[in-house]
């Protein structure tokens, strides 16, 4: 499967995925903008908190070529951040407290400088998280050795499997990976990730495998658990549970099967105060391969800046990095 | 023009209002509905199974979809919610079925 850029699919624009979004709030006021539910739950404006998170999307190629990727990743790619850039990053970090750098990609291994910036964000003395597709690691033999870099760096590991079948996981991150996925992350577990006491963090992403939102969290860890450890005695931590974007690839996936609009009336049914009031933009700062600043990993791939004055991380170095400053 | 059906999809949607008539057992039903549902001695998707195959026993296509979807979103596979459907279609020919044995008494009775 091509990324929908190597397919020059008109999605890949993302000024035309803004289109159809907006079209889909202008459709008709069965769908209220997003802003106008945060101005029912007193939340507008929503402005940001403390800076937490320095997201870096390191580039966009991956190994894989998952059916709802919102990055719209693969093999194809091959934008990737510069060590530069990397340096940029640090250097900013350097200035600030902000205690966790969020590693993402593409699969971010794959950056030849990933393990120099692992290894000075760990030097800063601040936590690395990893967004490890899992499959990276038994997909090449210089990956191998990854589970003992990650434990030699205590980075944070969080890997995407949107289900203990392999069909459904099968079905949106391509053929095979649950097999390659379950292999690595027996070499996870077996370096210590996701052992009780071991202070190695391994943590699983689920995210539903079609036009669906997902369940109760702690209700499908328990489920992930269980089916883990009994079929393939497999350990974790935490399991996350999140909700599909319908941007890029997914947005894709959802006009094509026809889900769009009932997927969009689901997203509005579900609208909670509670979790709009901690959205992940509040305290991130994400970063784009090419340096670009965004409050959010979602806007990152919607091209959707921070203000215009701070466009960049050539501007990070002075003044301080501050999130209200950005914004 | 929209199809006239019996069954209008977009109706599900709409099974809140029937509380419009009867607020109060309306509100009642609807409070015992989500206690029902919530995790306990079973779990969220053990309930969702088995209001799926329940769905199948008393053919509502409303409830089908209905919990169709809650059974995806609770973490079940197209595995698990099949074999809950044929729990369902064992115990209604099952049912059928046992009453076989009345007809085998019967027709004993009435033979040589």
């Amino acid at each position: 499967m091509k990324s929908l850029h190597a397919q020059h699919h008109a999605l890949a624009d993302t000024s035309y995925q803004l289109t159809v979004l907006s079209e889909a709030e202008a459709a008709g006021a069965r769908l209220p903008a997003f802003a106008h539910k945060l101005r029912e739950s007193g939340l507008l404006p929503l402005r940001p908190t403390e800076l937490a998170v320095m997201q870096v999307n390191v580039g966009k190629m991956c190994n894989q070529t998952c059916r709802h990727c919102h990055v719209d990743a693969g093999p194809d790619r091959t934008e990737i951040m510069t060590r530069a850039t990397m340096q940029l990053c640090l250097d900013a970090l350097a200035q600030t407290t902000i205690p966790v750098v969020d590693l993402t990609g593409g699969a971010p291994e794959m950056n030849p400088d990933f393990r120099w910036f692992v290894e000075q964000i760990s030097a800063l003395g601040r936590q690395a998280i990893v967004r490890c597709n899992l499959t990276i690691i038994v997909a090449n033999p210089k990956y191998h050795d990854l589970p003992e870099f990650f434990a030699r760096h205590r980075v944070r590991v969080v890997s995407s499997l949107p289900h203990f079948s392999a069909a459904r996981t099968d079905a949106q991150r391509g053929e095979g990976v649950f097999g390659r996925s379950i292999r690595a992350l027996r070499m996870l577990n077996a370096v210590g990730y996701g052992v009780e006491g071991s202070g190695l963090l391994l943590d699983l992403v689920y995210n539903p495998s079609g036009a669906f939102l997902p369940g109760n969290q702690a209700g499908l860890e328990r489920e992930f658990k269980q089916r883990l450890l009994r079929e393939h005695e497999v350990v974790f931590n935490n399991l996350l549970a999140i909700t599909n974007l319908p941007i890029s690839r997914f947005m894709e996936y959802l006009l094509e099967s026809g889900n769009y609009e009932s997927y969009m009336e689901k997203l509005v049914a579900a609208y909670n105060p509670v979790a709009a009031a901690n959205v992940m933009c509040r305290s991130t700062l994400s970063i784009g391969w090419d340096g670009q600043l965004y409050d959010c990993d979602f806007n990152q791939q919607l091209d959707l800046n921070v203000a215009q004055n701070a466009p960049s991380t050539s501007v990070l170095s002075t003044p301080p990095p501050c999130k209200t400053g950005l914004l | 023009m929209e199809k006239s059906t019996y069954y209008n999809p977009a109706d599900l949607a709409k099974f809140g209002n029937v509380a419009d008539w009867q607020p109060e057992m309306g509100a009642k039903f609807f409070d015992y509905y989500g206690e029902v549902f919530k995790e306990g001695a079973l779990s969220e998707r053990e309930k969702a199974l088995i209001a799926l195959a329940v769905a199948h026993a008393v053919q509502c296509p409303y409830c089908i979809d209905a919990y169709t979807v809650d059974s995806l979103q609770k973490g079940a596979d197209e595995a698990q919610m099949m074999e809950a459907v044929h729990v369902a279609v064992a115990i209604k020919g099952g049912a059928a079925l046992v009453h076989s044995v009345q007809m085998m008494n019967k027709a004993k009775e009435l033979s040589m």
